[in-house]
């Protein structure tokens, strides 16, 4: 894929928030000095007094996005996701989360793909804390096109929303005249009925180039881009079970508590008999080095998702008879 | 303010300590020690200074009142109760199971509240946001919001403080209960607070340091922070903790634990007879 255009959803992020501020005017965003990273800088360029600079203090940021709201603005709150969904994890969970306030939370940086600033910065947790916030809507775009569409839609939903923006370049997937995105919908992008490769953000790209070493191997998958990962669209997934019996996930975030486990979260609760592998960062910390690296040496890479897969083939097939 | 007028405020001041012991009792558990403290700012503020309407709670002309020290609602509860935002009669189902008066107050299920708060050192951020979001709007409503001296120590009431200064936010009133108590012990063996008036100013408060339990000096007070143009006031209430039930006065015990039986029906008969003497004026 090395011919596609590579586009950062933070780039996305704040040019969406640039044309949504142009039509909505109840729009403002928050940003803790970080606007030229996270790229609320383009709509403060634009909008320079709905813009909000909060300083060095994510969680005041979180309780003022709470307070905005509750006077009928539409706060976009940013920060990176170590800060934003980590450091403000309470602020989120009792002043926005509890009253179940308008608030959209902007965090970019997610995943160990924010690369040479190492460990501290690489939030690999973020699903897991906000997907265990009630009525929190958690999503992660594979692209540009879809980043943007997913801002419009968070800002057209009532309630709480946390997205997770990259900092790394991802491939553009999609097509900008014909996509739609609906919240709590997953996207079956290749059909395939020997495996399911369930994946979002910078994998989702990762997941098509394994697919297609896989089919030249002849074994067919399926690649289901599952951008919401709360809610989820069990609906998906469970017919992906049933269809597929092998399910990967695949996500640049722990193993634990994040996409994958939500997907096995629904397949035991059918009692499906399906086997899943997780595909993500093996509890353990990141550390520096460039972001194409790092994914490749935590196996969150097309290779990786290949061996994986093959590994579950050559496992015994448990079959009810 | 007239004596008259005086008279009638101490004399509601009374039903809401009543209102907090009623409470407190009735939950077997809650903060009657804070809540009495501040039992006359809440009457202050809800018979007097807030423009507010009991019939719509939610009127977007209003003014906005966030309890930042949340686990003061029994205070907060007889205030509203008293002033007809809900029945009185409902006080003792407070944390009972499926009542809306819930332990912290919640802004979904009390009418009135205007903020879910009971984490400490939030409900200012929360305040601040409110009080961005109405000058923006052109809206002529303030916001005061209330915090106790231990909540002080929260980290991000001062990430809030320098948001108010930096924004000028001359529309928000941030109220600190003064008394001097926290859990564990006075606020100076706990976690030392130094000169409040003066932690406030430096950043960039228009600080007041009033008797807490004085309506006049209310009045004034209250009246002034509404003058201040360009940034925001702070006014610091001296008050002591447990106010008006003389077991509970200064005593730290007090802070989260509700009166059995027999404590309830002593604290009730010397606020009744407080009461009877007002009336008597």
């Amino acid at each position: 894929m090395a011919d596609v255009k590579k586009v950062a959803t933070r780039q996305s992020y704040g040019e969406a928030l640039k044309e949504l501020g142009a039509l909505h005017n109840d729009i403002v965003v928050l940003d803790a000095d970080l606007a030229n990273a996270t790229k609320t800088e383009i709509f403060k360029k634009a909008f320079p007094d709905r813009h909000f600079d909060c300083g060095i203090a994510e969680s005041d940021m979180m309780c003022v996005a709470a307070g905005l709201a509750t006077t009928g603005y539409v706060p976009f709150a940013s920060s990176f996701a170590m800060f934003a969904a980590g450091r403000a994890f309470e602020q989120v969970r009792n002043s926005i989360g509890y009253p179940h306030l308008n608030v959209k939370i902007g965090a970019t940086h997610g995943g160990i793909s924010v690369g040479e600033d190492g460990a501290s910065h690489q939030c690999c947790e973020d699903f897991a804390l906000m997907r265990s916030i009630p009525g929190m809507v958690v999503m992660s775009p594979a692209d540009d096109v879809e980043a943007k569409a997913m801002v419009n839609a968070a800002y057209e939903h009532d309630g709480p929303v946390y997205m997770r923006f990259s900092r790394y370049g991802a491939p553009v997937i999609h097509d900008a005249d014909s996509f739609a995105f609906e919240i709590g919908k997953g996207e079956v992008l290749w059909e395939g009925t020997d495996v399911a490769l369930i994946a979002n953000g910078l994998l989702v790209a990762e997941t098509l180039e394994a697919a297609d070493i896989l089919a030249q191997q002849g074994i067919s998958a399926r690649v289901i881009n599952m951008a919401t990962i709360k809610p989820l669209d069990e609906e998906l997934v469970l017919k992906a079970a049933r269809e597929c019996g092998k399910i990967v996930t695949c996500e640049e975030h722990s193993i634990i508590g994040g996409l994958g486990e939500a997907v096995c979260a629904v397949i035991a609760k059918h009692g499906l008999p399906c086997s899943v592998e997780r595909v993500g960062v093996n509890d353990e910390f990141g550390h520096s080095g460039s972001a194409g690296e790092l994914l490749r040496q935590f196996g969150l890479c097309a290779g990786h998702i290949l061996e994986t897969v093959l590994h579950l083939f050559r496992q015994p097939i448990y079959k009810i008879t | 303010m007239t004596k008259e007028e005086e008279i009638t405020l101490r004399k509601t001041a009374c039903k809401v300590r009543i209102g907090v012991l009623t409470a407190t009792h009735g939950a077997k558990a809650g903060h009657p020690g804070g809540s009495l403290s501040a039992a006359d700012v809440f009457t202050y503020l809800y018979f007097k200074e807030l423009n507010i309407d009991p019939q719509n709670p939610k009127w977007e002309g209003r003014d906005r009142f966030v309890l930042s020290k949340g686990h003061t609602a029994p205070g907060l509860y007889a205030a509203l109760a008293y002033r007809g935002f809900f029945p009185v009669d409902d006080l003792p189902t407070l944390r009972h199971i499926d009542s809306y008066l819930q332990g912290h107050p919640n802004m979904d299920t009390v009418p009135g509240v205007d903020m879910s708060t009971g984490s400490l050192g939030q409900g200012v951020s929360c305040a601040c946001g409110m009080a961005l979001g109405l000058k923006k709007q052109g809206s002529a409503a303030r916001v005061y919001t209330l915090l106790g001296d231990g909540e002080l120590q929260e980290g991000q009431v001062w990430e809030a403080l320098m948001f108010a200064a930096h924004y000028r936010l001359d529309n928000l009133c941030v109220i600190i209960d003064h008394n001097g108590l926290q859990i564990d012990g006075p606020n100076e063996k706990v976690m030392g607070l130094g000169s409040i008036p003066d932690k406030l100013q430096a950043f960039g408060l228009n600080v007041f340091q009033i008797d807490g339990h004085d309506f006049q000096a209310m009045e004034k007070a209250f009246g002034a922070a509404r003058q201040v143009k360009s940034k925001p006031s702070a006014i610091v209430l001296e008050t002591t903790k447990g106010k008006g039930v003389s077991y509970m006065e200064g005593q730290v015990g007090w802070h989260g634990k509700a009166p059995n039986d027999e404590e309830y029906t002593r604290g009730m008969a010397e606020l009744s007879a407080q009461l009877a003497e007002l009336e008597a004026v």
